[in-house]
C-alpha cells in the first residue's frame, strides 16, 4: 500500500466516527499521526480542511429540519473566533512533539468526559424504563 | 445562577471553544454542545448550532495553518475523498446502531489513543 492509501484509509475510518455524529474529528487526526505517519500539524490542518465540506452537508440537512438556532449561535461564535485565531497561532509555536502530547492529555479528558455521560444516560434511562414498569 | 454569571461563563466558554479547536485543530464541537445545552437549546438543537458555530472557526483556523505552511496537496486531497466516503456510511449506519454502546466503544477509543499519544 502507497502512503496515499494509508492516508485515504485512515480518513474514511475518522469520517466513519465523524458521520455517527461522535466528536467529528478528534480521532482522524491521531489516526493521521499514528497510522499514517504524518506530522501532527499538517494532520490537525488536514482536519480542519475536512470538516469545511463534512459540515456544510450536515448544517444543510439540521437547517431543513429546524435545528439550527442562528440567534443562539452568533454571540458564542463571534468570541470563538478570537480564541481560535489565538489558537491557531499558538499551535504554530507549539512543537509538534509537545502539541503530540498535548492533544493526547486532551483526547483522555474528553474520553472520559464521554465515558460519564454516556453512563450517567444509560442510568438515566433505565430507571425511567423501572419506573415505567411499576407504573403499569 | 446570577445572570452574568452566566453570561460570563457562556462568553468565555466561546472563547475557549474557539481557542481549543485552533490549538488542537478539532475537537471544540464538543465543548460546544454542553455550551449551547447551557445557554437553553435542546440536545438536537446544541448538535446541530454547534456546527454553525465551528464551521467558521475551522475556515479561520485552516487558513491560518496554511499560511504558516502546514498544508500538502496529495495527502489533503485524499483525506478529503476518505472522510467524505466514511461520514456518509457512519451517518447510514447510525440508525442501525445502539446510541448508547456506540459512544461508549467511542469514549474507551478515545482514552485508549490519548494514552498511546502521551506515552509514546
Amino acid at each position: 500500500m502507497t502512503a496515499q492509501h494509508v492516508i485515504i484509509i485512515a480518513s474514511a475510518l475518522g469520517g466513519l466516527i465523524g458521520g455517527m455524529g461522535m466528536g467529528g474529528g478528534t480521532l482522524l487526526i491521531p489516526l493521521l499521526t499514528l497510522a499514517a505517519g504524518l506530522e501532527q500539524h499538517l494532520a490537525q490542518a488536514i482536519n480542519l480542511i475536512a470538516f469545511v465540506p463534512m459540515s456544510l452537508v450536515a448544517l444543510f440537512i439540521h437547517k431543513k429540519n429546524g435545528y439550527v438556532s442562528f440567534k443562539k449561535s452568533v454571540p458564542i461564535a463571534a468570541v470563538a473566533l478570537v480564541g481560535a485565531v489565538g489558537g491557531s497561532f499558538g499551535a504554530k509555536y507549539a512543537g509538534g512533539r509537545g502539541l503530540r502530547i498535548a492533544f493526547g492529555v486532551f483526547l483522555i479528558a474528553l474520553g472520559v468526559y464521554q465515558a460519564v455521560k454516556t453512563a450517567v444516560s444509560a442510568v438515566k434511562a433505565h430507571r425511567a424504563k423501572k419506573r415505567a414498569q411499576a407504573e403499569t | 445562577m446570577k445572570d452574568n454569571v452566566k453570561t460570563g461563563l457562556i462568553y468565555g466558554g466561546g472563547v475557549l471553544v474557539g481557542a481549543v479547536s485552533g490549538f488542537f485543530g478539532g475537537g471544540g464541537g464538543m465543548l460546544c454542545v454542553p455550551l449551547l445545552e447551557a445557554y437553553g437549546l435542546d440536545c438536537k438543537r446544541a448538535h446541530a448550532t454547534a456546527l454553525l458555530i465551528i464551521l467558521p472557526i475551522c475556515i479561520v483556523s485552516a487558513s491560518i495553518y496554511i499560511a504558516n505552511g502546514y498544508f500538502e496537496a496529495t495527502a489533503v486531497l485524499c483525506s478529503v475523498i476518505g472522510v467524505t466516503l466514511g461520514a456518509a456510511a457512519g451517518a447510514l449506519a447510525l440508525d442501525k446502531l445502539n446510541g448508547t454502546a456506540v459512544a461508549a466503544i467511542f469514549a474507551a477509543l478515545m482514552i485508549a489513543v490519548g494514552l498511546k499519544l502521551t506515552l509514546s
